[in-house]
């Protein structure tokens, strides 16, 4: 273990006295380090010189991580919040590895281990707490120290010592004595160096302080499934072995053989140095609303070591609240600041089962109405708690997704919907809807456009009462579009009501009033051919309108394949030179690279076109492509020219990529040849038209490598010959699993399924809806009735329109030698230099 | 009466689109509408530099490619809350010539 290091820097020249306050703050844990950031952000550097001490010989760190490194999921590294610089950085003398042992109170000086004396003006007490120990026989060794394989979980040397106990070669067996969250967490991190885990816990359920009892009978159900052998209402009476653990004694049931014991039994706080320094310490060290010590002037105290109210807390986000309040006093940035106690809310993934549960864990009075949904065979638990019409606790197992709206309920006592069972469930509406009226007026609802909550209302206000309305002129949802519905929703309360009905929303594209099956009866019925043919038969006074034309152009060659008259001006800038347009006006420029696999000829090319238009930035995309960036239009013929290579369609509403992951061939767990069926998928599909993008990916085993489960359309290939097509992902703006449309066991049927589904999506889906609203939107069971069972009779019909889309399959970078129209590729920015996009 | 600037011939222009013109030392986007006539606007969208030649149009407006922010294609005053472009005088001479007038005439 490294020494104890300290660190300064930054003093002031000799001759210029240093007028700041003495700031000293023992502790370096998770709140001793925040209470210091809250108090630099408040100029604290201005006020105070800083000294910290720590006990443990490293910069601050994220102890909920500790888990994860067991795991192996982070590094020890990933997991430090601020390295030593920080301290540097900011001048503050850190003492790491060394401990204060007394404070005299009377002459304001702390005592450390090594010999230092350090005066304070402001004392702030972060020791934190300690694993506690239960009583157990065998627990030390003769020399007092305690017996090798037993261990705490609650510093990163604990966490390093677990790992290298575990990965001894005979080592197999772990007991975890605690079924808490971190008992859990150990158990399930243990698991993944191949130990067989018990878990002894003393209350009758698992997780007792955060659920009831029929929670945790469900928790105990996905825990025992995931192989953890879990022991409740259990004691540990002894630890086994004589210079080593051999085992562990129950109080009434068997041994259990083992080779390490885990010591998960709660935590308790570190009040020694308190107690030894005269302060009022009860179960911690007590402190007032201001986190002041009682009866104490300058020495503040914060974290898992306080008592605030008769609660102690061992949770961050209280820690949070301490600490900025701590730091308004200290600074005297807010003197009227007060911390009233923490509602404790927890949300955490416990051994791989989500788990959310704040306040009352079941009913307490008569009157509380209980509301509870069980489901144990999918791990599923739901419990509400509910007094005088608001949420007084809630419990959520293995399904967390109103966890947002229902900790909101919980903290604010927002009032509760008559219709209990929407607490839990989203039952069609949207999720978020509850929080508009308590969004801050600064809150951003457009992150693409920074608009704010307060630029829609005022547009409202101003007499603009449309959805649209309030979209075009403030530009909200006019990025990603991921905020649209938020949109919605503050243009509709800020209305309050007179929201006028916005006849263009079911509009498929703005300038012409029919929806997208009438408009497509109307194009057929009439033979129009042409987007301006469009316009001048339907649109109101046959006026073309420039928002509507790429969404007609794209409709009709979906429509009309080889009969589609192709009037360049309909196209946006992209599909006019086939190219991505960036911000500075440049194109990037990606070939075609199916299914992600290249050759070394394909890569010299690149290299050499690359080299030879002096391609500023060569990046790799998420599709698995090569792009080349920063070409100018002008450019982009040659560029084609030299690479010649067909279009990998990077930049259209289209058919995009299949990403893929290696597959069989190579992979020593792949069951099915992903990497040959996604190249056939991607030559099959290259190119067609769509509503919007649509991202592949077929995955050779259930371990997704290639991310199917996040595609507009993703294959994985499961045991037995069996392929599971998902549609609906997405891990973009939105981030969604795709749902199971079906499982099949031959390659050909996932391409007849994909091309289905594809041709269903393109004919049925609002312009600009991605597969991830339109699924659900349209609903699983309804798509898997008609493109798999072909319950509507659809399927010859839809397979047939994609297979003239794909027949008209031209490459458009055929055109780079004949230029469609005059200047085609001429610049748009003839003299100046536009801002660059940065090159690395 | 100012004689303008002669830029060539309309047909390097394609209907329904713009192309880009640098006239003096300023950046000017000429735009030929469907039915013939020319527009001109300055070139740069006034956001974030957007190249407004590449933008699609139809009689009233053009939409900037980068943002979609929307300008008037006869004033250049901005439907969307962007600061205007510059519009120009334009049009054909009797040898299909654009003639694109700076300033006041």
């Amino acid at each position: 273990m490294p020494g104890p290091v300290s660190l300064t820097k930054g003093r002031r020249p000799p001759g210029k006295p240093d007028t700041r306050r003495r700031l000293v703050v023992i502790g370096n844990g998770m709140a001793g380090a925040r209470a210091v950031e809250e108090i630099l952000a408040r100029g604290g550097a201005e006020q105070f010189t800083i000294t910290m001490f720590g006990d443990e010989p490293y910069g601050n760190y994220n102890r909920i991580m500790l888990s994860h490194v067991l795991s192996g999921e982070e590094s020890d590294a990933d997991i430090f919040l601020n390295s030593l610089h920080w301290y540097q950085d900011n001048n503050i003398t850190l003492h790491a590895g060394v401990r204060v042992e007394r404070i005299d109170r009377f002459t304001k000086y702390v005592f450390a281990n090594n010999g230092h004396v350090v005066p304070y003006d402001v004392l702030i007490i972060a020791t934190g707490s300690q694993s506690f120990m239960p009583p157990m026989d065998g627990l030390y060794t003769p020399s007092g120290s305690i017996k090798p394989g037993v261990f705490t979980f609650r510093t990163i040397d604990d966490t390093r010592n677990m790992v290298e106990h575990a990965q001894y070669e005979d080592h197999y067996r772990a007991v975890v004595i605690g079924g808490g969250l971190l008992g859990l967490e150990a158990a399930r991190g243990l698991q993944s160096h191949g130990i067989e885990v018990d878990v002894v816990h003393s209350g009758a359920h698992l997780m007792n302080a955060q659920m009831g009892p029929d929670g945790g009978a469900i928790l105990r159900r996905s825990v025992e499934a995931l192989g953890i052998r879990v022991h409740t209402g259990s004691r540990t009476t002894a630890v086994l072995g004589a210079d080593r653990v051999t085992g562990v004694r129950l109080r009434d049931r068997p041994d259990i053989a083992c080779d390490m014991v885990v010591v998960a039994a709660g935590i308790r706080p570190n009040v020694d140095l308190a107690v030894l320094s005269g302060l009022h310490v009860e179960r911690a060290t007590v402190v007032d609303d201001q986190l002041r010590v009682v009866d104490e002037d300058s020495i503040y105290a914060v974290g898992e070591c306080v008592q605030h109210r008769g609660e102690v807390y061992g949770l961050v986000a209280p820690l949070w609240e301490q600490a900025a309040v701590l730091a308004d006093h200290v600074t005297g940035a807010d003197t009227t600041a007060a911390y009233l106690g923490s509602r404790t809310a927890t949300k955490l993934k416990v051994a791989g089962v989500e788990v959310a549960s704040m306040g009352l864990t079941g009913p307490e009075r008569e009157t509380d109405e209980h509301i509870v949904f069980s489901e144990p065979s999918r791990g599923v638990f739901k419990s509400i708690v509910i007094r005088d019409n608001k949420m007084v606790g809630a419990t959520l197992l293995g399904d967390s997704r109103k966890v947002a709206y229902l900790t909101q309920a919980f903290d604010k006592g927002l009032p509760l919907p008559e219709e209990r069972i929407s607490l839990m469930f989203d039952l069609g509406g949207p999720a978020e809807e509850q929080g508009v009226a308590e969004l801050s007026d600064d809150a951003q609802v457009c992150n693409c456009n920074g608009v704010s909550k307060k630029s829609l209302v005022d547009v409202v206000r101003g007499g603009c009462n449309t959805v649209a309305g309030a979209m075009d002129a403030t530009r909200a949802g006019k990025g990603c579009g991921s905020c649209k519905l938020l949109v919605k929703q503050v243009v509709e309360w800020a209305a309050d009501g007179s929201v006028e009905e916005d006849p263009a929303a079911s509009y498929y594209v703005p300038g012409i009033p029919l929806d997208k099956a009438s408009l497509m009866a109307a194009i057929r019925k009439q033979g129009l051919r042409s987007v301006s043919a469009v316009f001048a038969a339907l649109a109101p006074g046959s006026a073309e309108d420039a928002k509507s034309k790429m969404g007609l152009a794209s409709l009709m060659k979906m429509m009309l394949a080889d009969q589609y008259i192709d009037e360049r001006d309909a196209r946006f800038i992209n599909d006019r030179v086939h190219a991505n347009i960036q911000r500075d006006g440049t194109f990037s420029v990606v070939p075609q690279m199916k299914g992600g696999v290249t050759s070394v000829q394909q890569l010299r090319r690149i290299a050499d076109v690359a080299e030879k238009h002096n391609i500023p930035l060569i990046k790799l995309t998420g599709g698995q492509r090569i792009d080349l960036l920063g070409v100018p239009k002008e450019d982009l013929p040659q560029v084609w020219a030299d690479l010649d290579m067909p279009s990998g369609y990077a930049y259209g509403k289209s058919f995009r990529t299949v990403k893929t992951c290696v597959g069989k061939d190579f992979c020593r767990y792949g069951t099915g040849d992903s990497t040959k069926l996604g190249i056939e998928i991607e030559s099959q599909f290259q190119g067609i038209e769509a509503p919007a993008k649509l991202k592949l990916a077929v995955s050779g085993c259930p371990r997704n490598c290639a991310e199917s489960l996040v595609k507009d359309v993703g294959v994985v290939a499961v045991e037995g010959g069996r392929w599971e097509i998902y549609v609906g992902g997405a891990a973009g703006a939105h981030i969604r699993k795709g749902d199971l449309l079906a499982s099949v066991d031959d390659p050909e049927k996932v391409k007849v399924l994909t091309g289905r589904f594809m041709q269903y999506y393109r004919e049925n889906a609002n312009w600009l809806e991605r597969t991830y609203s339109f699924v659900p939107r349209v609903g699983i069971d309804h798509i898997r009735a008609v493109v798999v069972d072909d319950a509507q009779g659809l399927a010859a019909g839809l397979d047939a329109a994609m297979q003239a889309s794909v027949d008209s399959y031209v490459d458009p970078w055929t055109e780079r030698d004949d230029p469609l129209t005059p200047g085609q590729f001429r610049t748009s920015l003839p003299l100046t230099v536009l801002p660059q996009v940065p090159v690395r | 009466m100012n004689a303008g600037y002669n830029l060539g011939p309309v047909d390097q222009v394609p209907f329904g689109e713009g192309r880009a013109f640098g006239v003096d030392g300023v950046q000017v986007a000429v735009f030929r509408l469907r039915d013939g006539s020319l527009r001109a606007l300055s070139a740069v969208c006034p956001h974030k530099g957007g190249p407004i030649a590449d933008g699609t149009i139809d009689q009233d407006l053009v939409l900037c490619p980068l943002h979609q922010n929307a300008f008037r294609l006869d004033t250049g005053c901005s439907t969307t809350g962007a600061e205007p472009l510059t519009s120009y005088d334009v049009q054909t001479d009797n040898h299909q010539n654009i003639i694109l007038r700076m300033s006041a005439w």
